[in-house]
């Protein structure tokens, strides 16, 4: 067995020094009758790294890979080109096989990292501070909304119908659990936002407004209202951003008031890979950072007087304040959040910049040849990757004719809304930096095809 | 923005007693890392692009205005800056890493390259299900896998890590008792529980209460039976528990916990100990968590990703979440979301993720599980506890071992720091171990033992790097006793000396200020 260095010999020896005769007897707290005598069985046996190479190709064959295909999906995750260099960094040994920093002293290296990461994440949301991850996008929405509830001791959070369905759907789950109540709405096939709905709701006993930018339908609104409106009745607003490559175009959320910017980092640095390991960015103001969930890193002197970095504030944190943490989070997304800084690292402010404008001159177009197709309207006023069309026709069989021809055409909302019948029409295209002309151009002659 | 290109040194004082200085700071392979802020620049970049076409803005006026701050480095200087970074980190690869409860065992390089298959990594979440076939055989087979070697009922594989994998374990079992209109409040837990186990009780909306540990280092299981009653919804069991001990009395635990009507939880963060050696489902279990980057070698990267997959009993599967993978009759798979559930899974809690769960991780942990097959794994659990009771053996003249005379340990052996003399604590003995080479066990946890030093060495250990940890521990355990005051230096040989964690707490520093900057906002 090729990853098991020990050999019969060893274990003789071993077992020797230990005074058992059998390694069994070392399992003698597990009542007889429960320990199994041989393999479990019916199932294979060991199997060389060959065999399992092959088994594993095989499966992933059966998949149809976004990169051989013209490619327009969005909703949460984004394809974007990845350089090289970034997968070499996250696999050299020291950063993909260490364990949480506990020991400083010879962590410096994924600490360091983490404290490039927050930076970065904190400017990029024009917030103050930010931790060194969370899960993903979904679970980092609700840890705000629970931390906006500490802050404000209050339990009604205003969120918009323009926030990702299935982020709702996690917030939604948690809520059941706890004091929190939760109003929501469905989104409208319309140029406008719920931003109405949500300035009318807000009141004194509103903890939280949360909305996000862009919206799940691509949408982009000015915050700054909502933020008044909200800091006015001593609530916060919490902004998610699933696109973080936007914010290289776009305000950020910090500049136009958010109290708590959290989001998904996936479209810098991570992969597609079916939906995860991603990485939830989380970032906030200063004054509240004794009640934000998760590990942080922060800077501090040796014995020396150098300056190295440690994890740090982990009295908020479970393995010292157990049930009274903010958060019951331990281990979290730090590898993907390597890849993240090291990414955005290569781009820089004006590679990231580029980046964006790239991607929405590519969108742009995009729109605008494809809502020129006859009974095809384009729902958004603004956008910046990612669009919403209303179809002549239901969109979700038309994904699906898509498929037939080679073309991966966007998310059909009546996938993330099944059963309302209003959104049916409704697709989502993103376009990204990977798309070719000859991409687009298939994607136009498929929609076309299916509305004939 | 350029910020101090001319080079940066290490903020150490000029004349630091005893210690010979370099113009640079840096000391032949030890090399100091600036920070990207005061090296890189944002005009800088290591990424080209193709030109960009003339379009007009369509952003509804939100058009950024102000620069962000974010300095870029050429791909030469970025690739250095990360490698010069991370040869300041200590790693399974570089060497023992025997951290308790962690299970820090080789990562095989198969799986890295597995994830990466284009098949994987290049897939959608969204994809319309045809699409996707062999995604969702990936995620049915392992699921099957985690069946088998548990002997469960049922699986929820989206969880993204072992405290995650706790909570939906929780919400199933709320989910079950607010079903049969059973209102519980509070949640039983060992004191020498993980801290994950009470604060995710806690996050689920539950009191928490502990029970005590008896002087085996086992459930008290008198105490447990006197404090259950038709108020506590859960008992919390870790099995093998953080003493690195197995639960004897479990199968009474799970029937006492039974017969008043609440459920077994097991933290499943020690399953390396036990797999296909003993299934939980034949312990009474009815939810645990199996933590994939532990027990199935998925890297741990510095703190995740991790996966938590929670396998479940009969009683508990029905209140599974959302979304799950289900094998049609034809052999196809399918998705099961909020659209498909009411006619299959009317009962799910809800949902905990906005996609299917970490197939990253799936695909790498089935791997391994392939590549040791049913025999192979129960080679692990027999190496990782032969290799723990070694050590065990091979220390308990030098170190205290509070429980070495009741029996064998399991996957991992516990000393404490009674005999250190001259005020030497745990913490002097990790930090003289970072000097010998070697990654410290966990220290001072759990809390059930004083100045508790927790060492899993885990299977992928041979017999001579075991031998080296052991003469290393013996030779500063000695040091200990007798009160040497060197200890409390080390370590000295570390790329930093000790770092002053208490200044990083009272004047938090978590973000990169420029100097001019920091001192303007003061």
């Amino acid at each position: 067995m090729r990853y098991l260095p020990l050999g019969d010999a060893d274990r003789g020896e071993m077992l020797r020094v230990i005074g058992a005769s059998s390694v069994d007897e070392l399992f003698r707290d597990v009542p007889e009758q429960l320990r199994l005598k041989g393999p479990i069985e019916g199932l294979p046996m060991h199997a060389s790294e060959m065999a399992v190479e092959r088994h594993m190709t095989a499966l992933s064959r059966k998949n149809m890979i976004a990169g051989d295909v013209p490619f327009f999906l969005g909703c949460g995750a984004y394809r974007h080109h990845i350089p090289a260099s970034v997968d070499h960094i996250i696999q050299r040994g020291e950063l993909l096989t260490s364990y949480t920093p506990y020991q400083p002293e010879i962590a410096q290296g994924t600490l360091q990292m983490l404290f490039e990461f927050q930076t970065q994440v904190a400017r990029l949301f024009g917030c103050e501070v930010a931790n060194s991850s969370m899960y993903d996008g979904s679970t980092a929405m609700w840890e705000a909304i629970s931390m906006a509830h500490r802050i404000s001791r209050r339990n009604k959070t205003i969120i918009s119908s323009g926030v990702h369905p299935h982020y709702l759907s996690v917030a939604r789950t948690m809520a059941k659990f706890t004091e929190d109540a939760l109003e929501t709405a469905l989104p409208e096939l319309d140029a406008e936002t719920d931003m109405a709905r949500l300035l009318g709701k807000i009141d004194a006993d509103t903890s939280a407004v949360v909305v996000q930018y862009p919206d799940v339908l691509g949408r982009i609104t000015d915050l700054a209202p909502l933020a008044e409106a909200a800091h006015a009745v001593g609530a916060l607003l919490i902004a998610v951003v699933t696109e973080p490559v936007a914010l290289g175009l776009i305000k950020s959320p910090g500049e136009m008031g958010a109290d708590i910017v959290v989001g998904e980092g996936q479209s810098i640095g991570v992969g597609l890979q079916f939906g995860g390991p991603y990485v939830g960015l989380f970032a906030c103001r200063e004054k509240h950072v004794r009640q934000m969930p998760g590990r942080l890193a922060g800077e501090t002197v040796d014995a020396e007087g150098k300056r190295g970095f440690v994890l740090t504030l982990s009295t908020r944190e479970q393995h010292i304040r157990r049930e009274k943490a903010t958060s019951n989070i331990c281990t979290s997304s730090v590898l993907c959040a390597l890849a993240f800084t090291a990414h955005l690292t290569l781009l820089g402010e004006q590679g990231l910049r580029q980046l964006a404008a790239l991607n929405h001159a590519r969108a742009r177009e995009v729109a605008e040849r494809l809502s020129a197709i006859p009974g095809v309207e384009l729902v958004n006023d603004g956008f910046f990757n990612e669009f919403t069309l209303r179809l002549p026709v239901e969109a979700r069989p038309a994904v699906h004719a898509m498929v037939q021809r080679g073309v991966l055409g966007g998310v059909s909302l009546g996938r993330l809304y099944p059963g309302v019948d209003l959104l049916q029409s409704g697709l989502v295209v993103a376009v990204t930096e990977t798309a070719t002309n000859e991409d687009v151009d298939a994607l136009e002659r498929a929609l076309k095809e299916v509305l004939q | 923005m350029t910020v101090n290109p001319s080079g940066w040194r290490p903020s150490s004082p000029a004349n630091a007693p005893g210690e010979t200085q370099t113009v640079t700071g840096n000391r032949a392979l030890m090399l100091e890392e600036p920070l990207l802020f005061e090296i890189g620049s944002t005009d800088q970049t290591g990424v080209d692009f193709a030109d960009l076409p003339k379009c007009e803005l369509k952003l509804g006026d939100l058009e950024r205005s102000r620069p962000i701050g974010l300095p870029g480095l050429s791909e030469p200087e970025a690739v250095r800056h990360y490698t010069r970074l991370s040869r300041q980190n200590y790693a399974i690869d570089l060497g023992l890493f025997p951290l308790g409860s962690c299970t820090m065992k080789h990562n095989p390089r198969l799986n890295e390259k597995v994830a990466r298959l284009p098949g994987f990594a290049d897939v959608h979440p969204l994809q319309p299900q045809e699409t996707v076939q062999g995604a969702l055989q990936v995620i049915d087979e392992l699921a099957l896998w985690l069946l088998e070697l548990t002997g469960m009922y049922g699986v929820a594989m989206s969880p993204k890590a072992g405290a995650h994998g706790e909570l939906c374990g929780l919400l199933c079992i709320r989910a079950a008792l607010e079903a049969r209109g059973d209102k519980r409040e509070v949640v039983l837990v060992p004191e020498s529980a993980h801290g994950t186990n009470p604060a995710t009780a806690a996050f689920a909306g539950y009191r928490v209460e502990s029970i005590p540990a008896n002087a085996a280092g086992r459930v008290d299981l008198d105490a447990l039976k006197s404090r259950l009653g038709t108020d506590v919804a859960a008992v919390m069991i870790t099995n093998p528990n953080t003493c690195g001990l197995f639960e004897p009395d479990m199968i009474a635990i799970s029937e006492a916990v039974h017969a008043t009507g609440a459920f077994v939880y097991c933290d499943g963060a020690n399953f390396n100990a036990i797999v296909g050696k003993v299934r939980p489902g034949d312990l009474g279990i009815d939810a645990m968590h199996i933590n994939l980057h532990k027990t199935f070698s998925t890297p741990h990267g510095g703190g995740g990703p991790g996966s938590g997959p929670v396998v479940l009993s009969e009683a508990l599967a029905p209140y599974g979440p959302l979304p799950f993978v289900s094998r049609s009759p034809d052999g196809s798979f399918k998705i099961v979301e909020e659209e498909s559930a009411g006619e299959e899974h009317p009962n799910a809690f809800g949902r905990m993720v906005a996609f299917h769960g970490q197939m990253g991780m799936f695909s790498r942990a089935l791997a391994y599980i392939l590549s040791h097959g049913a025999d192979g794994l129960k080679q692990v659990a027999e190496d990782a506890v032969l290799n723990a009771n070694y050590i065990l053996r091979s220390l308990e003249d030098v170190l205290d071992a509070p429980f070495a005379k009741s029996g064998p340990c399991m996957h991992e052996a516990i000393f404490s720091d009674k005999g250190f003399a001259g005020g030497l604590s745990t913490i002097d003995v990790a930090k003289a171990l970072i000097d010998e080479g070697f990654h410290p066990m966990t220290m001072y946890f759990p809390l059930v033992v004083h100045g508790a030093m927790l060492v899993e060495p885990t299977e992928t250990e041979s017999k001579a790097s075991l031998d080296q940890f052991i003469m290393a521990v013996r030779s500063i355990a000695k040091r200990a006793k007798s009160g040497d005051e060197g200890l409390k230096a080390a370590p000295i040989y570390a790329p930093r000396r000790r770092l002053d964690e208490t200044l990083a707490a009272r004047k938090p520093v978590l973000t990169y200020r420029q100097p001019g900057a920091a001192q303007a906002a003061e």
